[in-house]
């Protein structure tokens, strides 16, 4: 099987976008005085990257699975919430 | 504000709060069944198999109306090093007869329909409403918070998953720790039917439950797993999170490369992914279980930390099952003395121990520190197919018989006897 990219992995799910809100929210202070970063290798969405430096995140593709909540070392770096009810990812196998 | 005040509001309608609702609304307790996603499962995902025994014990024969995939019938462990692969399989026809020992199925259909079962009994259920908080008076628990909305009730069942956010905010336990838990990732992959049945030389209604360890996580703690559905297979990783903050591996390559070992891409060939998913999955065991209960507060399923983890099998759900059992006897109880203190809710952990779930927690107290041992990711593997793959190639060369070969690769994987027979003694108490 051909080795598939996470772009079309996360295009096999469905999701219902929340436009109005955000439920992960960075405090980018905080991001950049983080040397280690793991939320770049650990989210199973590859949604945290690196760009000039900085993290860069948006939660549109969030599964919702709390590792970053989990993994991320830096006390106050996430507002960490689940979608508003409805919105977010929707499996239809699980 | 009487007409705003339930008996029992559960937050999460997994396996842990339908079984909940289901039990207290059959008693005629008015219960609320709350849940995030827009239909009860769509939130949830897991690695696969169900063992029969909790729910049949709730829903005699369950399994004549409950969406499912496969009885297993086949349980094969694999190690895996690169190019090389042993496997043990165990087949039991006996699994494959009622009452059906584990099932493959998909969570989507399956919590669906059991918080179906819950509502037909009489609970009401409330889905797409996010909770955000308890509502605590005089350090009880007098119900929740969902946005601007308060819903009052006698006790509160939190069924909210391995990252339980009612369980934090009811204080029950501190922040989670990466070393507590592990993330797991899985796709779903369609294959018609028949060929899975030929591929895995199943009958119809058989399935296959696989757990792999080695160099599918890249030394890393955690293991790989592939079951089989009717039409599809669920294929995936579970990695420690506190192997992931080391920064080494994308979860996406582990699991694209796993797919890829030779053992595996010709069971999925040809085969279409149609979902990607992720979850945290609970692996501590009864260390990192929180206060189970509280003054008008229960704690079930795997925010209670109730999963356990071998090595060389899984269980979740069922215990989920078990203790929403539990849970639910116990606002039964405490409906009877009109008492929802801590007190009286305390009655849980005594059917928690009387049903099963925390014999079970107790007995595997060392596994999780059994499975932290680096080496079974990394040099038994390399160990046990460098010594199998050896014994069986033929080359011409001069024969060494098994123990000097066995002597020589324990030297090569860079391990030892001493290590060996430790790791031997230590698996063997704590499995």
């Amino acid at each position: 099987m051909k080795k598939m990219n996470m772009q079309q992995l996360l295009a096999c799910d469905k999701f219902e976008v929340d436009d109005e809100e955000h439920h992960i929210v960075l405090n980018k202070e905080v991001c950049r005085s983080c040397q280690a970063k793991p939320c770049i290798y650990a989210c199973p969405a590859g949604l945290y990257t690196l760009k000039d430096g900085e993290i860069n995140f948006d939660d549109a593709g969030c599964l919702e699975c709390g590792t970053c909540r989990l993994i991320c070392p830096q006390e106050g770096a996430l507002s960490w919430h689940y979608p508003r009810g409805n919105f977010g990812v929707v499996y239809r196998y699980g | 504000m009487a007409e705003d005040k339930f008996t029992a509001i559960i937050v999460g309608a997994g396996p842990a709060g339908s079984t909940a609702a289901y039990l207290l609304a059959e008693q005629g307790i008015d219960v609320l069944l709350i849940e995030r996603g827009e239909t009860p499962g769509c939130k949830n995902m897991f690695g696969g198999r169900m063992y029969s025994y909790a729910l049949h014990r709730i829903i005699p024969e369950f399994w004549e109306e409950a969406p499912l995939e496969r009885q297993i019938s086949r349980e094969v462990i694999t190690m895996l090093d690169g190019e090389k692969s042993t496997s043990i399989s165990c087949q039991d026809e006996n699994w494959a007869k009622p009452p059906y020992h584990s099932f493959t199925l998909l969570r989507a259909e399956f919590d669906a329909w059991l918080a179906a079962k819950a509502e037909d009994a009489g609970a009401i259920l409330a889905c797409g409403i996010r909770v955000d908080d308890v509502i605590m008076e005089d350090n009880r628990i007098i119900g929740i918070r969902a946005g601007d909305d308060e819903i009052l009730a006698d006790v509160v069942i939190a069924a909210d998953g391995a990252n339980s956010i009612i369980t934090e905010k009811a204080g029950l336990r501190s922040k989670l720790s990466p070393a507590d838990l592990a993330t797991g990732v899985k796709e779903v992959i369609e294959l018609p039917a028949k060929t899975i049945e030929e591929r895995f030389n199943l009958q119809p209604d058989t399935g296959a439950a696989h757990l792999y360890a080695g160099t599918c996580t890249q030394g890393m703690s955690g293991g790989g797993f592939l079951y089989t559905n009717k039409s599809s297979i669920s294929l995936g990783l579970v990695i420690k999170a506190a192997e992931l903050q080391k920064n080494q591996y994308m979860l996406v390559d582990l699991i694209e490369d796993f797919k890829n070992q030779p053992s595996i891409a010709p069971l999925i060939s040809g085969g279409e992914v149609v979902e990607y998913s992720a979850h945290l999955v609970p692996e501590a065991g009864i260390s990192m279980a929180p206060r189970l209960f509280s003054d008008g507060i229960l704690v079930t399923g795997d925010a209670a930390g109730f999963c356990i983890n071998l090595g060389y099998l899984v269980r979740g759900m069922d215990l989920a099952i078990a203790s929403g059992e539990a849970a639910a006897m116990s606002v039964v109880e405490a409906v009877k003395k009109n008492d929802f203190s801590a007190a009286s809710l305390g009655i849980y952990t005594d059917l928690l121990v009387k049903n099963g779930v925390w014999s079970v927690m107790e007995a595997y107290r060392r596994a999780p520190q059994m499975l932290d041992t680096e080496r079974l990711y990394t040099s038994y593997p390399t160990l046990l197919n460098n010594l199998l793959a050896d014994m069986f190639t033929i080359d011409g060369s001069p024969p060494i018989n098994l123990i000097d070969k066995l002597r020589q690769e324990v030297k090569n994987s860079k391990t030892s006897f001493i290590n060996l027979a430790g790791d031997a003694w230590k698996g063997g108490r704590s499995l």
